[in-house]
């Protein structure tokens, strides 16, 4: 895999002196869907507007298939589709004009065997003579995709698209995503919601006050989450783990009044059983037992905690 | 070039115009008729003929000048301010297209609605005034500069105007002043010395002077001049045009 969006030390910075980018680094993989996570206000919008040449970059370059987005910008945007967070859209249009006019901003040969095919894939072809100020809110974000789709493109941003969706929405609109992944595109989604980049994202970044914080594989990560912790709260404090507990590897707490031990979940053994009949032949008394799993929103908040 | 890209914004503009053919085409032409019966008929029974024409039809190059400025300027402005008003301009940004194209669709869209009321006033005021056209040719040549000139000012101000108190600024209180004050209803020759002097400095009055030269072969002023300060204007309009592409001023940040 090649990547086909590159960012390099993407800067940008308004007239007032604020820094939405602070030197972005980030390389998607042609076919993956890559999950932008962020708090509001980290900095998402402004990257995805910048790779999209809405907003000019103050340095630093980006590459699209492999033309740049200032210099070889015809080649570069006809490659990308935008979804933008807002439900932007002329209501007095019809669904079909107005996926019609988004095709042919792009150059593209009128095509309405195609774009009747994507409304189709979107469930808005029944829509289609409607007037955009007629849908609901949930279609309307649909009509977004629609146009930018309209163009054929290989990349696709999608900046919140589940914002203020139903859940059954939600599904629906995931359920497309993976469709249009099968078929070859690369999607970058910005999102909030954490479950949203766990349910598709092939790999999750994670960016906060104009810098990404962690870029990773989504497997990875949820092997990290699959870490789980038993806490053994002891009845009396104990100065030092005993030796014969050595093999656990266990961290304790410094009132000595609780034991940590990591464990994989999914593993064939926990080590549970043997750990608690040492703790007794060691001789302390558990008072409480407890066990926690580390989820994706723990890393993230964590993360996000470390840049504030 | 994207031709394609232009000829998409010119549909799509051109549809909006007869979407709204009542409020597009049939007020221009109501008013201006009004315009007709009042100065042509009520008050221009009363005046004798203005340079060896009726005062009726006098007024007709005035008048038909009248719509097509305030018209072309406001069809353009609205055109370009109505998608940043509803944020949709984030498609013109990010699609492979340059400014330049940008302007190309919605100034063309924008000049040929202005010069298709202008052809319809014109076809009207053959019902109420006898007119003859001296130099058809030089009349349309006035005529879409006209248009084309006051989009491009037109798409100027809507990319300037960031609320709709801006974007009725200048046609109302500039564009229909300079208008009435430009020799619209009367010949500077019956102004005073002072005030035909003063009234020099004002652009539209060549405008109109050249016109109405192509519909009865008299002038205010030299039709070189006219022809002159026409491409003056135009040639000013695309130099500011210019500048906002080179600097994405109140476009791209």
């Amino acid at each position: 895999m090649s990547a086909i969006v590159s960012v390099q030390n993407l800067r940008k910075a308004y007239a007032g002196g604020f820094e939405a980018l602070k030197s972005v680094t980030l390389d998607i993989q042609e076919g993956e869907i890559l999950a932008l996570l962020g708090p509001n206000g980290a900095g998402k919008t402004t990257l995805i507007s910048t790779i999209c040449g809405i907003t000019v970059p103050t340095s630093g370059t980006v590459t699209v298939g492999g033309h740049d987005t200032q210099t070889a910008f015809r080649a570069a945007r006809s490659l990308i589709g935008l979804v933008p967070q807002e439900i932007n859209l002329e209501p007095f249009e019809t669904v079909m004009n107005s996926v019609r006019f988004s095709r042919g901003l792009f150059g593209k040969p009128r095509n309405d065997a195609y774009v009747e095919d994507v409304l189709k894939q979107l469930s808005l072809h029944d829509k289609k003579d409607n007037k955009i100020m007629t849908l609901s809110g949930g279609m309307k974000r649909r009509v977004l995709i629609a146009k930018a789709l309209s163009h054929e493109p290989r990349v696709l941003f999608l900046d919140e698209p589940t914002a203020g969706v139903d859940v059954e929405l939600r599904k629906d609109m995931w359920e497309v995503v993976a469709k249009l992944k099968a078929s070859g595109v690369t999607i970058i989604l910005t999102t909030h919601y954490i479950e949203e980049a766990e349910a598709i994202a092939d790999r999750v970044a994670v960016i906060n006050k104009g810098e990404i914080l962690l870029v990773q594989d989504k497997a990875d990560l949820m092997a990290q989450m699959g870490q789980k912790q038993l806490r053994i709260e002891l009845t009396e404090a104990a100065d030092t783990v005993p030796a014969a507990l050595a093999g656990y590897d266990l961290e304790r707490a410094h009132d000595g009044l609780s034991l940590t031990y990591s464990y994989d979940s999914t593993g064939e053994r926990t080590g549970i059983t043997t750990l608690l009949n040492d703790l007794q032949k060691a001789g302390l008394q558990m008072k409480d037992i407890q066990t926690q799993q580390s989820s994706l929103e723990d890393i993230f908040v964590g993360l996000v905690k470390e840049t504030a | 070039m994207n031709f394609g890209a232009i000829w998409t914004i010119y549909i799509f503009e051109m549809r909006r115009f007869f979407r709204t053919i009542t409020q597009s085409l049939v007020s221009p032409v109501l008013s201006t008729s009004l315009y007709f019966v009042v100065f042509g008929a009520a008050i221009g029974s009363r005046i004798d003929e203005v340079e060896g024409v009726s005062y009726g039809a006098f007024i007709v190059p005035g008048l038909i000048m009248l719509s097509v400025m305030t018209q072309a300027t406001s069809n353009a402005s609205f055109g370009i301010y109505f998608p940043k008003f509803i944020g949709t301009i984030y498609e013109l940004l990010s699609a492979p297209i340059n400014f330049l194209e940008v302007v190309a669709g919605y100034v063309g869209a924008a000049a040929t609605k202005a010069l298709f009321i202008g052809v319809v006033i014109l076809i009207t005021a053959f019902f109420f005034v006898d007119i003859k056209i001296a130099h058809p040719l030089a009349m349309m040549v006035f005529l879409v500069l006209t248009c084309v000139s006051f989009a491009l000012l037109g798409f100027i101000i809507g990319i300037w105007a960031d609320n709709f108190e801006k974007l009725q600024l200048i046609p109302l209180l500039v564009i229909t002043p300079l208008v009435f004050l430009g020799g619209s209803f009367y010949s500077i020759t019956m102004l005073p010395p002072v005030w035909q002097t003063i009234t020099l400095f004002n652009p539209v009055v060549y405008l109109i002077s050249g016109f109405r030269w192509s519909f009865f072969g008299e002038a205010d002023v030299a039709i070189g001049v006219s022809l002159f300060a026409i491409a003056l204007f135009t040639g000013v309009c695309l130099a500011i045009i210019w500048w906002i592409f080179r600097t994405g001023w109140r476009i791209r940040q």
